[in-house]
């Protein structure tokens, strides 16, 4: 019987604040993979984007990450991983697929060569060493939106695109009402890696949006339920959300639209 | 000033098989609603799960949906759980619910009245009183202002209002009270039918005022049927219902492709009752 590959999902996003919507795009997506029989999937990863992004309302990374970690507290599964937070400059989504994908990586080969030196011990290890070990891939989580992103002039790079497609993959859930898959067809690109785009339904409509998550926030509505108890404290105890973060990079250019203009300017040509 | 403000209580009653957050959430918009209208102010929230007479196809024992539904709400500070209507043995009709829990209140209100006012000498002569009488009592403050009654609303979502509409299944007289006597707060989704459906609805027309339409922006459309589903067929329900619940619910195994069939071709408890009852047709 061939062993399952093992996936790990990577969701890159402004997690302003993290809601129960993000922490289900994962278990979404998890069942999806598990039910096609051919994936195991064995971590996910949130991965909070960097203040240097510039969107109007980005409330420091700090904090994003820190609420990020308290909704994951109940999952065994997820975890909150700082790095693309962490750098000088904002990432282009691609370098933080490739990051993490190398991670993955040396933590595979240390535990192969691990296994190669204690071979008795691989005997008492899981379905997934008991046969030829097989390299784990790291596929993008993202929602419909997100995909649709990729037609906004100036955001991606087409070779960057390309490269998460092919390379990586996608793993994109959307509503009940909405199909991506015509906006697929419609791409030369993504038809031709559609094998490796997943696309997942969402059944149980449950459309959080951040945004009006802030909104709810700045005019003392109740947010319970739509986002971890945890979460709610943490931005009381912190005054996180307020008309002031809202206004936050107001009136700037996000930072992938800011270098995009660089490289196009006909002078440089 | 906090004493002209109408004090209320919100009442769902349904089967909450199981709980979930969709049902938690009814409660936060129906309460920042009603505060932001300035004329109320709600002190508490009642959960009242459904008896098991109710015989809906794939409702499991009250005694898990009971516990099911504290579980959930641990963490609330105002929100309870009631289990009365659900230890009765027979199915009893909402408005016998809201009934029950507004005498509840104002019997509750008539005694701290009545200990507010009463200095402890005389206690022994005021007992002789009837306790459930229900008068004016002066405050030992002597304000003359007297507190407006407590109100115990319905809260509920569009298909409840809706199966207002349903043959058989609500009593006209029952409906007119509800709406008369007690309120609604009615929960629905952004470009629902509800406005059209009270329009249509001579009963409900006239009573309007009385009935609090609450518009969900926040699309959260998640059913106790879709649960069920989704646990039927493995799929995590994690972030749709609270933690607590969906460990309780993996625990003990509760629900499953029997636990749907239960009650198969069994009629809903109110269809039965008024099909028989000849003064029962709308």
């Amino acid at each position: 019987m061939r062993s399952r590959i093992p996936v790990i999902l990577l969701a890159c996003g402004s997690f302003n604040p993290t809601t129960n919507m993000h922490m289900r795009l994962f278990e979404l997506a998890r069942d999806h993979l598990h039910q096609t029989g051919r994936y195991q999937v064995i971590e996910g990863i949130m991965s909070p984007v960097s203040d240097k992004y510039g969107k109007k309302g980005l409330v420091s990374a700090r904090h994003r990450v820190a609420m990020a970690r308290l909704a994951l507290e109940t999952s065994d599964w997820i975890r909150v991983d700082p790095w693309e937070s962490e750098q000088d400059t904002w990432t282009e989504t691609v370098k933080v697929l490739r990051h993490h994908y190398n991670e993955a990586l040396r933590a595979f080969q240390s535990k192969e060569f691990m296994r190669n030196k204690h071979p008795t011990e691989s005997s008492t290890g899981d379905s997934l060493s008991c046969q030829q070990p097989v390299l784990p891939e790291l596929k993008l989580l993202c929602g419909a939106d997100f995909l649709q992103t990729f037609k906004t002039p100036n955001l991606w790079r087409e070779e960057d695109i390309k490269e998460i497609v092919e390379k990586f993959g996608l793993v994109c859930i959307s509503r009940a009402g909405s199909d991506p898959s015509q906006f697929i067809q419609e791409s030369d690109l993504l038809s031709e890696f559609q094998h490796n785009i997943f696309l997942v339904r969402e059944w149980i409509q449950n459309e959080i949006s951040a945004t009006q998550i802030r909104s709810a926030l700045c005019r003392g509505l109740s947010v319970k339920y739509l986002i971890p108890d945890s979460v709610i404290a943490y931005i009381a105890q912190h005054n996180v959300y307020t008309a002031e973060s809202e206004r936050t990079n107001q009136g700037h250019l996000l930072q992938p639209l800011r270098l995009q203009n660089t490289t196009v300017n006909p002078l440089r040509d | 000033e906090p004493d002209r403000k109408t004090e209320v209580v919100l009442l769902a009653c349904g089967s909450f098989n199981p709980i979930t957050n969709m049902h938690l959430r009814l409660f936060e918009l129906a309460k920042d609603y009603l505060h932001e209208t300035g004329k109320y102010k709600v002190i508490k929230g009642i959960i009242s799960p459904v008896g098991d007479a109710y015989k809906k196809k794939g409702l499991i024992s009250a005694n898990h949906r009971v516990t099911m539904a504290k579980l959930a709400t641990k963490n609330s500070d105002w929100v309870e759980v009631d289990d009365w209507e659900s230890c009765q043995s027979e199915w009893l009709e909402t408005l016998k619910v809201l009934r029950y829990h507004h005498q509840k209140l104002l019997s509750a209100d008539v005694t701290n009245s009545l200990q507010d006012a009463v200095p402890v000498a005389k206690l022994g002569r005021k007992r002789k009183q009837e306790p459930n009488r229900h008068e004016p009592v002066k405050k030992k403050n002597q304000s003359p202002v007297v507190k407006s009654v407590p109100q115990v609303k319905l809260l509920c979502g569009s298909d409840m209002l809706e199966s207002f509409g349903v043959p058989n299944l609500w009593k006209l007289e029952d409906i007119t009270e509800i709406v008369e006597k007690h309120g609604l707060v009615c929960i629905s989704r952004a470009g629902n039918n509800v406005q059209k459906f009270i329009y249509e609805s001579d009963i409900l027309w006239r009573h309007k005022n009385n009935i609090h339409l609450v518009e969900e922006w926040i699309t959260n459309d998640i059913s106790s049927t879709k649960i069920r589903r989704a646990l039927r067929r493995g799929q995590s329900i994690r972030y749709l219902v609270p933690e607590a619940v969906r460990a309780y619910i993996d625990r003990n195994r509760l629900y499953s492709p029997e636990s749907e069939d239960r009650n198969a071709g069994l009629l809903l408890a109110p269809l039965q009752k008024h099909a028989s009852d000849p003064r029962s047709s709308q």
